[in-house]
């Protein structure tokens, strides 16, 4: 017989999971290390940080990409994630996925070392944008045709694990992970497919990437020690630390999965996502969008507050989000908000951006697997505007049975995640 | 709650209530339509040359986004939130909060502009000789206008339509050129259709007076260049002139767009998308039929408007896609408006919506043969969308019965 959720609704469940960030590849690396505390920070070794404010990162620097672009570097960590998930989830065959691709990734454009090519393509000085337009064609450069196009990276993942139909290439900026897995579960609720491969992925550690943040004073300017910049839920937090990555989860109808024998990871409970229209980088002061956000996933989970018994929190170490997240959440969870262990694995991996909803809600189905809490670092000062039970410093053992994971990003974007270990 | 709804038995009937078109051709749908069947063009040879463009025929931004957040906005993103707006009107949704803080939304959008002149300084300084490691941050960071990143992502789309017109329920923007527009409304349609949603606003827009784009598509010589043509006589020279459109539309279903009284202009009945294997000669000619039989098209005779490029060779292959269907009269939007990628099918679907509610075709475009005349009522429309480099989607726009 067909199970379904509450609502009737066909119950989407993971099958697959692959993750690479800064602390390293792969599910079992990245665990470990998480639930040590270890932190993938370090000073930036990619290009010249000379004049910067901000001078460490999250960069994925043991896999090489040559000539380095940001957006081939996305490429392969994506790669790398979706090979790890479709091999767990021992589905379809090589190059022959048989469902949708959904993929989350940074908007693209030409990176500051193809410009600098052009450029010396022209040669002299004196030159005008009229110049370098003019050297653009004859074939030469045809490759930073295809490579800069938005829709480059999905192409790549489509052709070589072989998805089906038009793959969508997405972005709700730092929610675009958790967007990319709401899409499949959506896909699969109503029916289209019985699998979907939701993917994110981030590759953005370039100087002008770096600069941008930089100048809306969005980074961590700690750099030293770089693994102690990123401080969420700390009094003395100044802000996101940059950081790369990618995750990729294959989802899966509950009875498509049971009838292949496929082994289940976890569900996907429900998704809430709520428009903020406050600000283009800052949170509504009375954090509706935020409690209604939850609210939703809440509802879309058919579940209670009091269900709720871990928040993987978006926790970026920005003093505004770290504040607006606490307010969110205590309206929504009352006096239990200082009771729910909260961690934020930003203080480890950094701020994965199109990729984070994803990474973090893969770490959030393995702390459901292995039933412990991964910490937050450099959780030395706590902020006590935000009184929070946060699992500071070591990894705690606990009863974990669901999971709500935070995405909050510019533009608006809200996006929560509820995700169980089995079908309720 | 919208999200949390019992899978419906029956797909639910998708009208569209709106329709908001800021483009090359003037602001709003008369102006638009009196365009389109007068045989007007805006067309820029000059001031881009070698490279043609439709430049974005100007507005009143005021009557649509307060000037305090014009200022925040590149032009991509000021002729998105422009269409928007009038998209709204077009519903009669413009100030309804009840409605609004729970429509859904999703944009196909590229990038924002870059500072040219920033850029140009940079790399001539670099040419100078000005190579200290420090040299690209500190130029960056001083260069740079703080502000101008919330101008250029993707999302802020998005973000200032939020902000300037209060559509707060969802809010997706997805990227990928042409066909991420055609995927923007077949996950909109999939969403109302199957019960998760009630109403969205979907679209894109585009801004083609770029330098900035003309780099990044000289790169695959997709230019259109020295001399205007429509886009079936680019044979010999092909290519695209850059578009300048916003385009967006309401999404309703039947009952909700009932309970509020509001008058359908069409119905949208089914969207597809592939990516055809474009290594293959033909790929894309037999993706466009197989869409085109996943549509659904009725045999009684109806209209095609298309987003052609113009660029090879794929404008060819939907040319012998085109020829299996001779009974349908043609139109490009791409000879009308020049090519605004991300938006364009946004922009088709909003002409032949525009064209159901009017009762009539718009004139054909060129004297090519492709284009020719349909004097009855139009009851069916198929808006076809292949990328100039990858991806094709089809949908079918149909009056209301």
């Amino acid at each position: 017989m067909s199970v379904r959720d509450k609502f009737g609704r066909p119950v989407v469940v993971v099958t697959g999971m692959g993750i690479v960030t800064s602390l390293g590849a792969g599910k079992s690396d990245n665990w470990t290390k998480l639930v040590a505390g270890e932190s993938g920070i370090r000073t930036i070794t990619r290009f010249p940080i000379d004049g910067l404010k901000t001078t460490m990162a999250g960069t994925v620097d043991f896999v090489p990409v040559a000539p380095f672009t940001s957006t081939g570097l996305s490429e392969r960590l994506g790669h790398m994630a979706v090979e790890e998930a479709i091999a767990q989830a021992g589905i379809g065959s090589k190059g022959d996925f048989p469902g949708p691709l959904f993929l989350a990734v940074a908007p693209v454009e030409i990176e500051w070392p193809q410009r600098l090519e052009l450029a010396h393509e022209v040669g002299g000085t004196q030159f005008t944008y009229d110049d370098l337009l003019k050297a653009c064609g004859g074939g030469k450069f045809v490759n930073y045709h295809h490579r800069f196009l938005f829709g480059s990276v999905a192409d790549s993942l489509s052709d070589t694990f072989g998805t089906k139909g038009s793959p969508i290439s997405l972005s709700t900026a730092c929610a675009s992970g958790a967007t990319a897995i709401q899409l499949g579960v959506e896909a699969i609720r109503r029916g289209e497919t019985d699998v979907a491969l939701c993917a994110a992925t981030e590759g953005s550690v370039n100087p002008e990437g770096l600069v941008r943040f930089s100048l809306l004073s969005a980074l961590s300017t700690q750099n030293d020690p770089p693994q102690a910049a990123s401080k969420p839920f700390s009094k003395n937090r100044d802000g996101f630390v940059m950081a790369e990555g990618a995750g990729a989860l294959v989802l899966e109808s509950y009875d498509a999965a049971v009838a292949r024998g496929a082994k289940i990871l976890g569900v996907v409970a429900g998704c809430g996502e709520l428009t903020d229209s406050f600000h283009r980088t800052r949170s509504s002061p009375d954090g509706k969008p935020i409690i209604g956000c939850i609210r939703k996933a809440l509802a879309d989970a058919g579940m209670a507050p009091e269900q709720i018994d871990h928040i993987n929190a978006h926790g970026t170490a920005t003093p505004e989000n770290d504040k607006m997240e606490y307010v969110g959440v205590s309206a929504v969870f009352g006096e239990r908000a200082s009771r729910i262990p909260v961690s934020s694995n930003k203080s480890m991996v950094g701020h994965t951006i199109s990729a984070a909803g994803a990474v973090e809600a893969i770490i959030s189905l393995l702390t459901l697997e292995h039933q412990l809490i991964p910490p937050t670092i450099n959780y030395d000062i706590p902020d006590p505007a935000i009184p929070f039970d946060v699992v500071g410093n070591t990894a705690r053992a606990a009863r974990v049975t669901t999971v709500m994971s935070n995405s909050f990003g510019f533009g608006g974007q809200n996006a929560s995640l509820i995700l169980t270990r089995e079908p309720a | 709650m919208s999200e949390t709804t019992a899978v419906t038995a029956e797909p639910v009937e998708v009208w569209i209530t709106g329709i908001g078109l800021a483009t090359s051709l003037g602001e709003g749908l008369d102006a638009n339509w009196e365009a389109l069947n007068s045989g007007q063009m805006n067309v820029d040879e000059k001031g881009f040359a070698p490279y043609i463009v439709h430049p974005w025929a100007k507005v009143n931004l005021e009557a649509q986004i307060p000037k305090k957040e014009q200022r925040q906005m590149e032009a991509w993103q000021r002729i998105g939130t422009y269409a928007a707006g009038l998209a709204l009107d077009s519903a009669g949704l413009k100030g309804n909060k009840d409605i609004l803080s729970r429509m859904d939304m999703i944009v196909a959008a590229g990038g924002g502009e870059r500072d040219i002149s920033v850029d140009t300084a940079i790399l001539n300084a670099e040419a100078e000789g000005n190579c200290t490691p420090g040299f690209l941050n500190d130029r960056l960071m001083s260069d740079l206008r703080p502000t101008l990143f919330l101008a250029q992502l993707s999302n802020l789309l998005a973000g200032n339509i939020a902000i300037s017109h209060g559509v707060c329920g969802t809010s997706r923007t997805f990227m990928g050129e042409e066909v991420a527009g055609v995927d923007a409304f077949k996950i909109a349609l999939a969403r109302i259709a199957g019960g998760q949603s009630d109403i969205a606003l979907v679209g894109g827009s585009h801004n083609g007076e770029r330098k900035d784009l003309l780099v990044l598509y000289e790169f695959g010589d997709y230019n259109l260049k020295n001399e205007f043509k429509p886009v079936w006589a680019r044979n010999e020279h092909p290519g695209f002139a850059l578009g300048s459109a916003g385009a967006f539309l309401v999404l309703e279903s039947r009952p909700h767009a009932e309970a509020r009284g509001a008058k359908p202009l069409a119905r949208l009945s089914k969207v597809v998308a592939d990516r055809a294997r474009r290594k293959e000669a033909g790929a894309v000619t037999g993706t466009l039929d197989r869409l085109w039989s996943a549509l659904g098209v009725h045999e009684t005779p109806g209209a095609i408007i298309t987003g052609a490029t113009g660029a090879e060779p794929v404008t060819s292959e939907e040319r012998a896609f085109l020829d299996h269907h001779k009974a349908f009269a043609v139109r490009s939007s791409g000879t009308r408006f020049g090519h605004s990628m991300e938006a364009q099918f946004a922009l088709g679907l909003a002409l032949a919506a525009l064209s159901i509610s009017r009762g009539a075709l718009f004139a054909p475009g060129d004297t090519s043969g492709v284009e020719t005349d349909m004097t009855a009522a139009p009851t069916q429309i198929v808006v076809v969308g292949a990328g100039h480099y990858r991806g094709e989607g089809m949908a079918l726009v149909e009056a209301v019965k």
